[in-house]
């Protein structure tokens, strides 16, 4: 097994010893490449939420571990697509690229499937079709008749999972390992064809994203998905949770594998702005599982405490129309403002122009955002029904409902500098232990546990 | 010579109820909370480590001796909330055998801030100690045996004590033993007991600790370690909590038949005996000066004040307590003096800590918040309420005038 220089508390010890794997499989034997094949539906730079971010932390780590991945995913681009070729293509590859991801063959099936489709996004994708899979299409086999994707996204995903086990008839590989509900019926026809072990990896579930109102179908593919797995990795204890009250699952069949962040050494946040009134921030998606509305309620009661604050809500989303009707009937129109979908350098200067980054999600599986804010030294409220939760301590938390307390602590980080800056030094600290190596490392005890089972 | 010293801290802060900006009364502290910890600790510690005290003094007819610093802020809970214990102390006291210490009354870090306010402190648990217990006493520890010079001018300055009880710190004491009686810089006749930390830790922390090598414990071993200083030394200053006895360590530890059988070992050898804090100063001599330029304390492996003012939070919310006192003083309102009091124990500013609170340590045990920050915006939120209360009360006290 190979060691990390960060293991840190996120690694529990794991009761299988590799000394007795040696004698029955050669899946723990010094310098055996694991071969997985991964299925994802999102890799860097297109991305819409923190699913894509993490199987690119993930993937690079274990490639660096030197477990060897197949990692096949559905693409569907506009422009830019000339750099994300650079990345798939083991062709041609800037070098720093090619050395971490030396382990990791890319393989792309043309599919509009996206995590996160609204009606803006899925007319994006419906014309710009042709144009992306020409662009695309990395083996013309498995590209044909794909002009006739119809409008129903559960034929989109079984299409997917043909196509993607007859990719897997032709590679070789010793465990599959399926991201979230749209690749698991892929990784169970996969690994059904192969006879090998499945693993599925929960980034979230249908409750996360629709609360009560679920999706009976999607419900069922990854209850499904659950089942056939032999092992199931969840991103947090909140969502093992979830896992087995929502699921029925086994207890003992879920591993939780917190994720990790990408740490840039070199990166130094630029200086704050200086403005007259003190900013919080709201960065996401405002929709339901975001919990914007607790967050403008909060925001109101904010006010009647203290007078030179903005609220700024930056992201996009479903329920945006409805928050700004809500700010207004409240009367806190002028303190609330909603910049949209911020990219880039934006993004960074709300950073800095931000006193406190506030999360306050209904329910949050892990939750990497407030990752990114304290990276960019803002100090972060997070609510506790977040898997980020349990393992950042040098936030302030509370439950997404108690918008009383939410208020509170909004209220006492923009009163009090020394609050801020605690917690901005901590956090900092803290988050640089926070590492992929070992989540990689994790999982790949994971397959050696199955394996030694079914092997 | 080796005389066993003993001396036990007790001490119960008064926790703050959670108190947002919302909330406007006065009434800062969890009563129910408060009442049923003092109750659980006098059940399972104050009472039964009494009793067994009171019958070891009784068996021994006089050659075992004690010694306590009770805190104001928990006497008062004691009275309110767990009167049997207090009855308990005070039979204790009717030994004779049985020396009380002195302290800041608010178990408080003034001895920092404010010379007045920590001279003022003082004599409020010199009075209560008097009231309670029909002694003066003539022994003084500070908060978490917080020390250094200034202190020790302080304590001079007030007058009235032969000693003060603080740690053995090694940075302090160089190659020297806390085995003998030291005097405190600048002065002729204050007289320094310093804390064996080794030994008293090995009661305190280390009792129950499976994987220390010397578990488990007994008294015939421990008192051999006591008889080792016969040669090198005058006395064993063995400090702790006195909740080591059945809070920290439980009853099933065995701690409390260590405890029962300790003066039958100790007092086999005939060299040793028990001594109170003052009988040790007046007994023994000093052997030399201890500087203190630095502050020191009994806290954590550092000892030092980092547990109470090692971040900007503990820093920001100590510097505002004592920022508002003249104020709260000027106001000349009981309540309002008395609440800004009992929000300087130092628990308040303990809970900010954040030192270690990423690896889940010790603090957390003692800490009734989730976090540092949680306790830190508590705090300010119910000083900001104080404030305003002398705000308003000057005010009345302005238009009376008029």
């Amino acid at each position: 097994m190979r060691e990390f220089p960060c293991l840190g508390f996120l690694c529990e010890p794991i009761e299988l010893s590799i000394e007795n794997l040696n004698h029955i499989t050669p899946y723990g034997k010094q310098g055996y490449k694991m071969k997985v094949f991964m299925l994802g539906w999102e890799f860097p730079p297109f991305i819409s939420g923190g699913l894509g971010t993490a199987c690119y932390g993930l993937t690079k780590a274990m490639s660096q571990a030197g477990t060897e991945i197949t990692f096949v995913l559905p693409t569907l681009t506009d422009g830019g697509s000339v750099d994300y070729m650079k990345i798939l293509n083991a062709e041609g590859v800037s070098s720093s690229e090619n050395t971490e991801f030396k382990n990791v063959r890319f393989i792309t099936v043309t599919s509009p499937l996206k995590p996160y489709l609204s009606s803006q996004t899925r007319k994006f994708f419906a014309k710009n079709e042709k144009k992306c899979e020409k662009i695309c299409s990395f083996d013309s086999n498995f590209s044909k008749n794909e002009q006739n994707y119809g409008e129903n996204i559960y034929e989109q995903v079984n299409k997917y999972a043909e196509k993607v086990s007859q990719i897997a008839d032709v590679e070789s590989f010793d465990v599959v390992h399926s991201h979230d509900w749209m690749t698991f019926p892929a990784g169970v026809a996969a690994a059904q064809n192969s006879g090998k072990p499945l693993v599925v990896h929960v980034h979230s579930t249908e409750f996360d994203r629709s609360g009560e109102n679920i999706n009976q179908t999607i419900y069922d593919i990854e209850r499904q998905g659950m089942y056939e797995a032999q092992k199931i990795v969840a991103v947090s204890n909140y969502t093992r949770n979830m896992i087995i009250n929502r699921y029925g699952v086994e207890p003992d069949k879920i591993t939780v594998v917190h994720n990790g962040i990408e740490n840039d050494d070199n990166f130094t946040p630029e200086k704050s702005i200086e403005k007259l009134d003190k900013i919080v921030l709201f960065l996401g998606r405002i929709t339901f599982q975001k919990g914007p509305d607790y967050f403008i309620a909060a925001a109101k009661k904010v006010l009647e405490k203290i007078s030179n604050v903005k609220f700024v809500m930056a992201g996009d989303g479903d329920m945006m129309h409805r928050m700004i009707e809500y700010a207004a009937e409240l009367g806190i129109g002028y303190k609330v403002f909603f910049t949209k979908f911020l990219r880039g350098a934006n993004v960074e200067k709300m950073y800095r122009m931000a006193d406190l980054y506030v999360m306050p999600s209904v329910s949050e599986p892990f939750g990497i955002a407030p990752l990114e804010a304290v990276k960019n030294n803002v100090p972060v409220l997070i609510s506790k029904q977040s898997g980020i939760a349990e393992i950042l301590v040098n936030a302030l938390k509370v439950d997404f409902w108690d918008v009383n307390q939410m208020a509170n602590k909004i209220t006492a980080a923009l009163k009090h500098s020394p609050l801020r800056e605690t917690l901005r030094e901590n956090s900092r600290n803290e988050t640089r232990k926070f590492c992929w190596g070992s989540a990689a490392s994790k999982i790949n005890e994971i397959y050696k546990q199955i394996l030694t089972v079914t092997g | 010579m080796a005389s066993v010293c003993f001396y036990f801290q007790v001490h119960q802060p008064n926790r703050l109820r959670d108190y947002t900006i919302f909330d406007s009364d006065s009434n800062y502290f969890d009563e129910n909370k408060n009442a049923q910890i003092c109750r659980k600790v006098a059940e399972k510690c104050y009472l039964p480590a009494n009793s067994l005290m009171l019958e070891l003094i009784r068996k021994y007819k006089g050659r075992f001796k004690i010694s306590y610093s009770i805190t104001g802020v928990l006497l008062e809970q004691l009275e309110m909330y767990a009167p049997e214990a207090l009855k308990s102390f005070q039979e204790l006291a009717e030994t004779g055998c049985v020396e009380f210490i002195a302290e800041t009354y608010y178990h408080s870090l003034s001895s920092l801030y404010s010379e007045q306010e920590f001279a003022e402190q003082i004599i409020l648990h010199k009075q209560a100690i008097q009231r309670l217990f029909g002694q003066t006493p003539r022994v003084f520890r500070n908060t978490e045996l917080i020390y250094n010079n200034d202190i020790a001018e302080v304590i001079g300055k007030i007058g009235g004590f032969s000693a003060i009880i603080t740690e053995g710190v090694d940075r302090i004491l160089g190659h020297r033993s806390p085995n003998f009686v030291y005097r405190a810089t600048g002065s002729s006749d204050l007289k320094l007991l310093l804390k064996n930390y080794r030994l008293s830790d090995d009661i305190a922390f280390r009792f129950s600790n499976h994987d220390w090598s010397e578990w488990p414990l007994h008294a015939p071993k421990f008192a051999s370690w006591v008889n080792d200083v016969n040669g090198c030394g005058f006395v064993v200053n063995l400090f702790m909590d006195y909740e080591t006895f059945g809070e920290h360590q439980w009853e099933s530890t065995g701690i409390f038949n260590f405890l029962r059988h300790l003066p039958q070992e100790i007092l086999k050898h005939r060299d040793n005996d028990f001594k109170t804090p003052s009988e040790v100063a007046a007994a023994y001599d000093d052997s030399d000066v201890v500087d203190v330029p630095h502050t020191i304390s009994w806290a954590d492996i550092e000892r030092d004040i980092s547990a109470w003012r090692g971040n900007k939070m503990q820093h920001n919310a100590l510097a505002e307590i004592y920022r508002l006192e003249k104020t709260v003083k000027d106001t000349e309102d009981e309540g309002i003096i008395s609440d800004w009091r009992k929000l300087q124990t130092s628990d308040h500013f303990y809970y900010m800590c954040t030192k270690w609170f990423a690896d889940g340590d010790v603090h957390k045990y003692f800490n009734p918040y989730e976090s540092p920050y949680d306790s830190y915006i508590n705090f300010m939120n119910v000083l900001d309420n104080l404030s305003s209360r002398c705000r308003t009360a000057l005010c009345g006290k302005q238009n009376v005038l008029l």
